[in-house]
């Protein structure tokens, strides 16, 4: 931190550096709290302990006994394996798909491209819950209700809108003079595009697969009301059924709990940078 | 589709069937799923909500008129439309200002470097990366009555007597549901301003010192005129994201008790799980015009933030 000469003999700005320090402080303590007593929750064995008040802040003989019974016994692997699964999937395709809109809405000049952009932007404005009524008609007429087609359906469709928009503003920052070069020197637009647009814009396209896959990962509604099935559900649904029975087990429902947001932690600790501009090109500049 | 690209010379009638067939090639699949998933469904929903389609009397699906809006407006002790709409809008509010006030002086006290601030954005920021879902979970238990650590550090810190049930209260669920929303929120802010305040030229804090400005004029006159637009284009989408936000409450409270934590969205996504799909569509028709109307004065705001 660099301090200029006036400010070093300003006793206001001590007043200020120290009110500042102890205010990031208390919000790091404030943000870190409940994702240690999720932690303490889940290592403590007996309900005795769980349940006890004064409560106890650091279980006396810590145990990963509740991460094997929601493992295993509570199939946790499965549902694990389920969401990531149908998270990869659709975000994947939905990315490819986005791509390609996203491109042409980015590099090519057509009558309609506005019309075109407002489609995917104004369904930010469209609660997702709105149109669950009919969806549910239309899914179980294609006989989609409980499959692993109809989720991924539902997933991939659900993330293309953002992903279009974030990716063409991406796109936007990315000079065309490489690709015009190749245009003139012969190449078709598809291979162009192939060829040389999509390896310059990796970076872009990283992010926004990170970003679909967390937020798809993080669905709850659409799994809930579309996939109740015990084999084929997913982490959220399957911690749904653990809070809906009258004796909540806290300490295997903690030790899901941690399990279900590992991969999102996981990700946003190794690429903080991508995610964070995937939500600012997204949300600001679409 | 006629293609105007200054840049390269092709204007070979040829050349231009070929691009109209692969720009319509590359869009289609995207508009497909987008107008089909997501635009038709709300469109169609108009007709499902004038009848009584419930998942138990799927063979005896008939019109019934404006029975169900009637249902839905008709004031009556047993209809809480007006309780619900209520809590929307404090859920709103009550969730909103404390997040934009805490994540714009986050973002200020991160604007300036110090060693470990990576890290500290690391951590400060974690809670964005976690589901609703799940903080309405994490929250439910530290809300608990039994053995929950909020009353045990209210207890220790001398403001109760003894452990209180804040979630089974009806008078102050809806405060606990708030928190646990300001908690997750908070990042969102700090992110996108402090992506903003990054973009204000470093000339312009130098040229106001040069004038003598102290740092609240400097702040006055240099950094909020620039982060402005930001602040309410992030702040009008804060507003849906919370408004839709609905899993943090269907995991925390469920919209109890006594459906004093109950907002529009969850409503409806109870009716849905209810089967009652005829109703649902009813109050996602009320649901879809808020949204509706909101979007235009955001529109009219935007422009007046860009504008500026």
């Amino acid at each position: 931190m660099q301090i200029t000469k006036r400010e070093r003999s300003d006793p206001k700005f001590w007043v200020g550096q120290v009110l500042r320090f102890a205010f990031l402080i208390i919000h790091l303590v404030v943000t870190v709290f409940p994702f240690y007593w999720m932690l303490n929750t889940s290592l403590k064995g007996s309900q005795a302990e769980i349940y006890a008040f004064p409560v106890i802040y650091w279980p006396e003989n810590p145990t990963f006994q509740n991460y094997l019974n929601i493992a295993v016994k509570g199939n946790f692997i499965r549902f694990f394996t389920n969401s990531f699964t149908y998270a990869g999937i659709a975000s994947l395709i939905g990315v490819i798909i986005s791509v390609m809109s996203a491109y042409v809405l980015s590099r090519m000049r057509f009558k309609g491209r506005n019309w075109l952009l407002m489609l995917f932007l104004g369904t930010q404005m469209l609660p997702g819950v709105c149109g669950f009524a009919i969806k549910y008609q239309m899914m179980s007429k294609m006989h989609l209700i409980n499959t692993v087609p109809g989720i991924l359906l539902l997933y991939t469709s659900g993330v293309i809108p953002y992903s279009v928009v974030t990716l063409r503003s991406f796109f936007d920052g990315v000079p065309a003079s490489l690709e015009e070069a190749a245009l003139i020197d012969g190449c078709n637009r598809p291979q162009t595009m192939i060829k040389i647009s999509v390896p310059l814009m990796l970076p872009g396209i990283a992010s926004v697969l990170i970003f679909d896959f967390v937020n798809t990962w993080n669905d709850f509604g659409t799994a809930n009301l579309f996939l109740d099935s015990t084999k084929k559900k997913t982490i959220a649904v399957a911690l749904y059924s653990l809070i809906k029975s009258y004796d909540i087990a806290w300490g295997e429902l903690m030790a899901g709990t941690i399990i279900a947001i590992l991969p999102t932690m996981i990700l946003f600790s190794l690429l903080r940078k991508y995610m964070v501009a995937g939500l600012v090109n997204g949300a600001v500049k679409g | 589709m006629r293609r105007v690209d200054p840049t390269i010379e092709d204007i070979s009638k040829k050349g231009r069937r070929r691009d109209a067939v692969f720009i319509t090639l590359m869009v289609l699949p995207a508009v497909i799923l987008v107008i089909w998933q997501m635009y038709y469904p709300v469109i169609a929903g108009l007709r499902l909500a004038f009848t009584n389609y419930n998942i138990q009397n799927i063979n005896r699906v008939r019109y019934v008129g404006f029975k169900n809006f009637i249902d839905l407006f008709k004031p009556g002790p047993f209809n809480d439309f007006y309780r619900t709409m209520w809590n929307s809008l404090v859920f709103v509010l009550g969730a909103l200002i404390p997040q934009l006030i805490i994540g714009f002086a986050l973002a200020l006290m991160l604007n300036r470097a110090f060693r470990g601030r990576s890290i500290y954005q690391g951590v400060a920021f974690a809670p964005w990366a976690v589901s609703g879902f799940v903080i309405g979970i994490m929250w439910r238990w530290m809300f608990n009555g039994m053995g929950g650590v909020i009353n045990d550090l209210l207890v220790k810190a001398g403001i109760l007597k003894e452990p209180f049930g804040w979630l089974s209260s009806s008078s102050t669920a809806l405060f606990c549901v708030i928190v646990a929303m300001v908690w997750y929120g908070i990042p969102f802010f700090t992110i996108m301003i402090t992506a903003a305040l990054q973009s204000v030229p470093q000339e312009l804090y130098e040229a106001a010192e040069m004038d003598g400005a102290g740092r609240i004029a400097k702040f006055k006159a240099v950094t909020l005129p620039h982060i402005k637009s930001v602040i309410i284009l992030t702040t009008l989408l804060r507003v849906i994201w919370i408004f839709t936000g609905s899993d943090t409450i269907i995991s925390m409270t469920g919209g109890g008790p006594a459906g004093s934590t109950q907002i529009l969205t969850s409503k409806i996504y109870y009716q849905l799980m209810d089967g009652s799909y005829g109703k649902a569509s009813a109050t996602s028709i009320v649901c879809t015009l808020i949204m509706v109307l909101y979007t235009l004065f955001y529109l009219k705001i935007t422009k007046f933030a860009e504008d500026d």
